[in-house]
């Protein structure tokens, strides 16, 4: 079997200490606080009061906008209030909706029921995946239905389930793969299904031979279905790259994966989506890994979303003596500054070190590590200079980095672990790209209000 | 020999007077059909003009903006940063009116200072406002919050404005200031506001967090409880509490400065105040001098 993969990318030391961790489910937090931000997009509005008894499965919030999704009590309980808190992936505040468990954990009205999806229309189904909740369980928590929904004129001939799983540290699609391969190949199957796809790849690096041949056993019913070894690599499983790796085929620039006819969704993902259609159960939990050298006890554990990250701390053995905590895989995951937390859809990881790394940097010293194993062909030591010009004052800098791929950056980092001066080039790209942000509104915001002016005058003229 | 001599050097007067000749029929011939008409005066409003390119006028630069005035195209008072006395003596260069020339002054709606509030962690990366507010939202407890990095001080062209040591916020110093925009402009979290300077009441607060919120965060922060719209004598009301924030509209306001006294969090600033003690502060340093 050939070992597909992309130019560039780096190998980190893949510290997998909790590979052979069986998952164990963490026993049912009294208290659980959902924040309704769970996706990229719109947040949810909160759809239940203080004081309303809410069984496990019940909406609480519905979407604002098409990219933006559903969710639902992750319990059986009383809703104790709206509260504010810490959004770990913007650092922004957001509502949250506390739930008082019962204990009962009893499922809602028509909820945990089997269906037959195969009888099902593919626009059905779409709708289905929506009202479960389900978004993107690798991190970036894109809305899955509109993922299942291709804009008109593309066509779909592949589906993707990402395996990879190549940051260090997280193992808890591995072992989603080891202990319910099933459940990856018939989220699979649904997804050719919802998209007419033809074709169906399960891609794992090959650092996981016994995950290679536990989905291969399983996706063997499913016509069109095989898995593809890649190398090694990190960030393998990065989307455009996972498409490069697999297909050959390469994502245009400010395009999607629509666009190279492919749909790459998580291995937590395709499960979710099964659970949906198959059992009817909206999202309502994940396996996250807590892993890192201040957890006594690190593992991967079963939790509903919204359970508070000291309830892990517990259970992993986690005591006070970290310096920092991180959402996701080290690369690409998030320091927080609290622990005031909770479990989110998209929380695949909670790593606690002893040690928090901080580095003085310099400026560039031109050997051009960066550029070498840049996945994405670009110039980050350029990018990062650009961005040290903008902050002194060339306010040109911002067209200059969109001339050299400002947003083809997918933000992976590999950069900044491989610059031997510890340039802070993730976080000047960061920056540049919400300077353009900004600069975008403003010139909008000044259209809207040269428009409004110039119909008060003609208003003016006519009366 | 003397004979050669001559033959060559009349020959080289010979050549070069031709060429002088042929060369300054061509450019005299260029300068008649290709010249380009200069409008004296856009340079005369050059010299008038601050040359700080700051941009307030609209346009790109000072000398695009003497040209968008010779060619009708801009109002002799867009450049704020030359004040009246520049929009005075454009007009009389170009023969137009004078607008009424409002006097504006960049105002700092936080007083989100190191008395007032905590940050939320310790930000090491680069020091700079924009680059922090791209680092989980930034260090401020309250999101809507100055940063205090310091990038308008940076920014300003005409050096009008300081970091206060005392509060860690920055100041604008008001004689200095010629409301250009640049400090607006440059600001992640849109807290500096260019404004009347003859309004002398500004809400110091851009918070949206509900009160209960904000007075977890700072101590100084608009906390929505509407005693200003009750303060507020103007018919209608110039002061208005909308989406958990007080705003004063400059329009309608008096500066009475009723809602001043009246709000519980001493979130609105009293600029008259603020400017009579500096002047008389500024008096007592000169009668000492």
């Amino acid at each position: 079997m050939r070992k597909a993969t992309f130019p560039g990318g780096v190998h980190p030391p893949p510290s997998k200490l909790t590979a052979d961790s069986p998952t164990v489910a963490l026993p049912l937090p009294p208290r659980l606080v959902v924040p309704v931000a769970q996706n990229l997009g719109a947040p949810g509005k909160p759809a239940v009061a203080k004081g309303e008894r809410v069984n496990r499965g019940q909406t609480i919030a519905t979407p604002d906008g098409f990219v933006s999704a559903w969710l639902h009590a992750p319990t059986s309980g009383t809703v104790t209030g709206i509260e504010r808190v810490v959004d770990a992936a913007s650092g922004r505040q957001f509502d949250a909706i506390a739930i008082e468990s019962d204990g009962l954990d009893e499922w809602a009205d028509g909820c945990d029921q089997p269906r037959d999806w195969r009888a099902i229309k593919p626009e059905e189904i779409r709708k289905a995946v929506a009202e479960a909740g389900i978004v993107g369980m690798g991190g970036a928590t894109f809305p899955t239905h509109v993922k299942l929904t291709p804009p008109p004129g593309k066509t779909i001939d592949t589906i993707i389930i990402n395996g990879a799983e190549c940051e260090p540290y997280l193992t808890c699609d591995y072992r989603l793969m080891l202990e319910r391969p099933a459940d990856i190949a018939t989220g699979l199957e649904i997804c050719l299904a919802a998209t007419g796809a033809k074709r169906g790849i399960v891609a794992i690096e090959d650092n996981k031979p016994e995950a290679v041949r536990v989905m291969t056993e399983a996706v063997r019913s499913v016509s069109g279905a095989a898995v593809q070894v890649l190398e090694t690599k990190y960030p393998q499983g990065a989307e455009k790259q996972l498409i490069l790796a697999c297909l050959g085929r390469e994502v245009p620039t400010g395009g999607l994966p629509s666009d190279a006819g492919a749909i790459v969704q998580n291995v937590g993902t395709a499960a979710a989506i099964a659970e949906a259609l198959a059992h009817r159960r909206p999202m309502t939990e994940r396996i996250v890994t807590v892993s890192g050298d201040a957890a006594a006890r690190p593992g991967n554990f079963r939790c509903r979303i919204g359970t508070p990250v000291r309830a892990l701390f517990e259970k992993a053995g986690v005591g006070a003596d970290f310096e920092a905590l991180v959402f996701g895989g080290p690369l690409m995951g998030k320091a927080q500054f609290t622990t005031e937390l909770f479990v989110k859809k998209g929380t695949s990881g909670v790593l606690v070190f002893r040690r928090a790394a901080a580095y003085d940097n310099g400026p560039c010293i031109r050997c051009g590590a960066c550029v070498r194993h840049c996945p994405s062909y670009l110039n980050p030591s350029r990018l990062s200079i650009l961005g040290e010009s903008f902050l002194d004052g060339n306010l040109d800098a911002i067209d200059a980095a969109m001339g050299i791929g400002l947003m083809d950056c997918i933000l992976c980092g590999t950069c900044a672990y491989v610059c031997p001066a510890r340039r802070r080039i993730i976080h000047l790209v960061e920056m540049l790209r919400g300077e353009r942000r900004k600069t975008l509104e403003r010139k909008r915001e000044k259209q809207r209000e040269q428009q409004a002016h110039l119909k008060r005058e003609a208003d003016k003229v006519k009366s | 020999m003397t004979e050669l001599i001559t033959t060559y050097a009349g020959a080289a007067v010979v050549v070069l007077a031709s060429l002088a000749v042929f060369f300054a029929v061509v450019l005299a011939v260029a300068d008649r059909f290709f010249q380009v008409k200069i409008d004296p005066r856009a340079a005369r409003i050059e010299e008038i003009l601050p040359r700080a390119n700051c941009g307030s006028c609209g346009f790109g630069g000072c000398a695009a903006y003497a040209e968008a005035l010779v060619r009708g195209e801009a109002a002799a008072g867009a450049c704020t940063a030359g004040g009246p006395e520049a929009a005075k003596k454009i007009a009389a260069i170009m023969g137009l009116a004078v607008a009424a020339f409002v006097p504006k002054v960049a105002v700092i709606k936080c007083q989100g200072s190191r008395q007032n509030t905590r940050p939320r962690f310790r930000y090491v990366g680069e020091p700079d406002c924009r680059a922090a507010a791209a680092t989980q939202y930034g260090q401020t407890a309250c999101q809507y919050a100055c940063l205090g990095l310091g990038t308008c001080v940076r920014a300003c062209p005409f050096d009008a404005m300081i970091t206060d040591e005392g509060t860690g916020l920055p100041r604008v110093l008001e004689d200095r200031c010629t409301a250009c925009g640049t400090c607006a402009a440059v600001c992640p979290k849109n807290i500096i506001e260019i404004l009347p300077k003859e309004r002398y009441v500004h809400v110091l607060c851009r918070s949206r967090d509900p009160g209960k919120v904000v007075r977890q965060l700072c101590k100084a922060g608009c906390i929505a409880c509407k005693m200003c719209e009750k303060a507020c004598p103007v018919e209608g009301g110039a002061v208005h509490v909308r989406d958990n924030l007080a705003a004063v509209d400059t329009e309608t306001c008096i500066s009475c400065g009723k809602c001043v006294r009246a709000c519980p969090v001493g979130c609105i600033g009293d600029f008259r105040k603020w400017r009579d003690e500096a002047a008389a502060r500024r008096a007592g340093e000169q009668q000492v001098a």
